[in-house]
């Protein structure tokens, strides 16, 4: 099964929970095939909940999700795990599973379950950890890793799905700069349409295509960076001001905020 | 996790040795001793007739079988136990199952349900359905509210256990039959004395079918150590697949409890240890666990039957020695390094 970059359609979704919060409601969003999509907000406004309903581990109560023309829950959770991909925040290492085990866990909905691994998914493994920059630490527990070659062993486990749809929860969250600008790159090179929470908003507006931008659980803005990211936006949506100018060598929008203490 | 092995064949191929050799031991040794290079005579010339032979064959052989299928049946059960709770402290003693299953088996017989025969399938059965009674309470317990602490499993594990062997103690005090003492003790300690040769098949059965059906789930077992998302995003329905692994482990566990009692701690000390010699992936794992499980209970109960003789004592109290202090330290292990008490 060759990879191809999937389409994400999500129409009208909400999410309340069982006491009656309502964590995200009408919430439409798209993603072309290959595309970037960049999901940013404050904390709370239903970025992890929206992700969790694309990617299948919380049913959403209202909408409705298809990939590919596919309606997203009627689709088994193997069939889905073939599709869609997921980097959490955090993954918990348990037993002392090393991390080429962790990673080649990103094989399993391509296989039956009593099939074992082929030297094909072998050299895949080590292909993908190469890629992310971690051959070398293939054979080391895994819980014994670092916060951000977690992350980037949970990113190889991801490539070796095959994913149509690639879904990261803050990527670069446990990243120094270095990892997180490589990290950001890598993602653009990959043959998957991507979907990934930021809170940077100059890493957000720098390498995604578009951004939808969630506030108390809606979608107030959507579009290329350079529409999305405005002055009034970030007062409005994050209670910060800030000055917008344009990045000197990718002409991107560029963020300098403003503490709340200075004058205008 | 530096003393992995890394030739699987190799490690299978000492382990049978060593089942091999704890088994000639257990047939050796005892009130008349048989020196081993004489069992091993009698084992491959098949020999029946002579005293020594009959002593091999008929007293001590079916013992040592129902140890190994015991020993290995309790450590695949426990390995498959901590995958499913995703906790190393998980054990089918500690978490009622064993109990659950003696209480199924003690009321059958209690209550004189299906006498005969019929005796023969009621008590497995109900010792089944007393284990997975005692496993669906204790994870519910231990998971209310959706979060599963290793505090929290111990201790629901550990009061349903006692519920039940108290219940367990009752019935049997409270029927008519002789001997109580000797039958609480069997049930809640465990003892292989009443190992007999008519009555290995089923015990065999269930393990070797539930063995390899099990090691036959390796990677979707594995996938639940990534966690709950993490193994449903990796395609595997957990709740599907964690129901019939709940299943599949109480008939195994309900069906040696059947014939042996519940022996405690050997499903927690030994995947445990198989656990470091050959790292975490189940495919390997499970066959270790199940050899090294077979060699740990033929050790336990030579002890049981040499130590104080004339006298056995149940060989659930020299698993619970070698077992409980291990748990413990384990217990303040896990405690200190992952805060899983929290």
């Amino acid at each position: 099964m060759t990879p191809h970059p999937a389409a994400l359609t999500v129409t009208g979704l909400g999410h309340t929970t069982a006491d009656g919060t309502s964590l995200i409601r009408d919430v439409d969003l798209d993603a072309v095939p290959g595309e970037t999509v960049g999901l940013v907000g404050p904390n709370g406004s239903g970025k992890t909940t929206l992700l969790r309903c694309i990617y299948g581990t919380l049913r959403p109560t209202a909408g409705s999700i298809s990939i590919d023309g596919t309606d997203s829950f009627a689709l088994t959770v193997k069939e889905r795990a073939r599709r869609v991909a997921v980097v959490p925040q955090d993954a918990p290492g348990a037993f002392g599973l090393t991390v080429a085990e962790v990673v080649a866990m990103g094989r399993s909905p391509h296989k039956r379950f009593w099939e074992q691994d082929t030297k094909d998914d072998t050299r895949r493994v080590t292909e993908a950890l190469t890629r992310v920059g971690s051959a070398d630490l293939a054979h080391r527990p895994f819980e014994q890793l670092s916060g951000g070659e977690r992350q980037r062993a949970l990113v190889a486990r991801a490539l070796v799905q095959e994913p149509g749809l690639l879904a990261l929860d803050e990527p670069t969250n446990h990243l120094d700069i270095r990892h997180q600008l490589e990290l950001l790159s890598l993602l653009r090179t990959l043959p998957a349409t991507k979907l990934v929470v930021l809170h940077d908003l100059n890493l957000a507006a720098s390498y995604c295509d578009r951004l939808h931008v969630l506030d108390a659980g809606r979608v107030v803005a959507s579009g290329p960076p350079a529409d999305v990211i405005t002055e009034e936006l970030l007062d409005s949506v994050y209670g910060v001001r800030a000055r917008i100018g344009t990045h000197p060598t990718t002409s991107a929008p560029h963020i300098v905020y403003i503490p709340p203490e200075t004058e205008r | 996790m530096s003393t992995r092995i890394r030739s699987f064949p190799l490690l299978v191929a000492a382990l049978s040795l060593a089942v091999g050799a704890a088994a000639v031991a257990g047939l050796a040794i005892g009130a008349v001793r048989i020196p081993p290079g004489q069992v091993v005579g009698i084992l491959f010339s098949g020999e029946h007739t002579g005293a020594f032979a009959s002593i091999v064959w008929d007293v001590r052989m079916p013992r040592v079988i129902l140890a190994v299928v015991v020993g290995a049946g309790l450590a695949v059960a426990g390995t498959v136990l901590q995958a499913v709770v995703r906790n190393p402290l998980a054990d089918p003693y500690l978490l009622g199952a064993s109990s659950g299953a003696s209480l199924g088996a003690v009321l059958v017989i209690v209550l004189g349900v299906g006498a005969g025969t019929a005796s023969t399938v009621a008590l497995p059965v109900a010792a089944f359905l007393g284990s997975m009674g005692a496993l669906v309470v204790v994870y519910a317990l231990a998971r209310r509210g959706g979060i599963m602490t290793a505090g929290r499993l111990v201790l629901a594990g550990v009061a349903v256990q006692y519920i039940l062997a108290a219940f367990t103690s009752l019935v049997l005090v409270l029927s008519a039959k002789a001997e109580h003492a000797r039958a609480i003790m069997f049930w809640t300690l465990g003892g292989l004395g009443g190992a007999r040769w008519d009555q290995l098949a089923l015990p065999a059965i269930v393990l070797t079918l539930g063995t390899v059906l099990l090691v036959a789930l390796a990677r979707p077992l594995d996938l639940l150590l990534a966690g709950e998302e993490s193994a449903q995003v990796l395609g595997l329905d957990t709740n599907r697949f964690r129901a019939a692994v709940f299943v599949l482990t109480s008939l195994v566990i309900g069906v040696l409890v059947a014939y042996s009692g519940a022996i405690g701690f050997v499903g927690l000390m030994v995947p445990h240890v198989a656990r470091m010699i050959t790292g975490a992936g189940h495919r390997r794992l499970l066959p270790v666990a199940a050899l090294g499980g077979a060699v740990f209970l033929l050790l336990a109960d030579l002890v049981a039957r040499t130590v104080a003789a004339p006298q056995e004592i149940p060989v659930g109290v020299v698993t619970a020695l070698t077992g409980g202090p291990y748990f413990l330290w384990l217990l303040r292990r896990h405690t200190r390094t992952e805060g899983l008490m929290a």
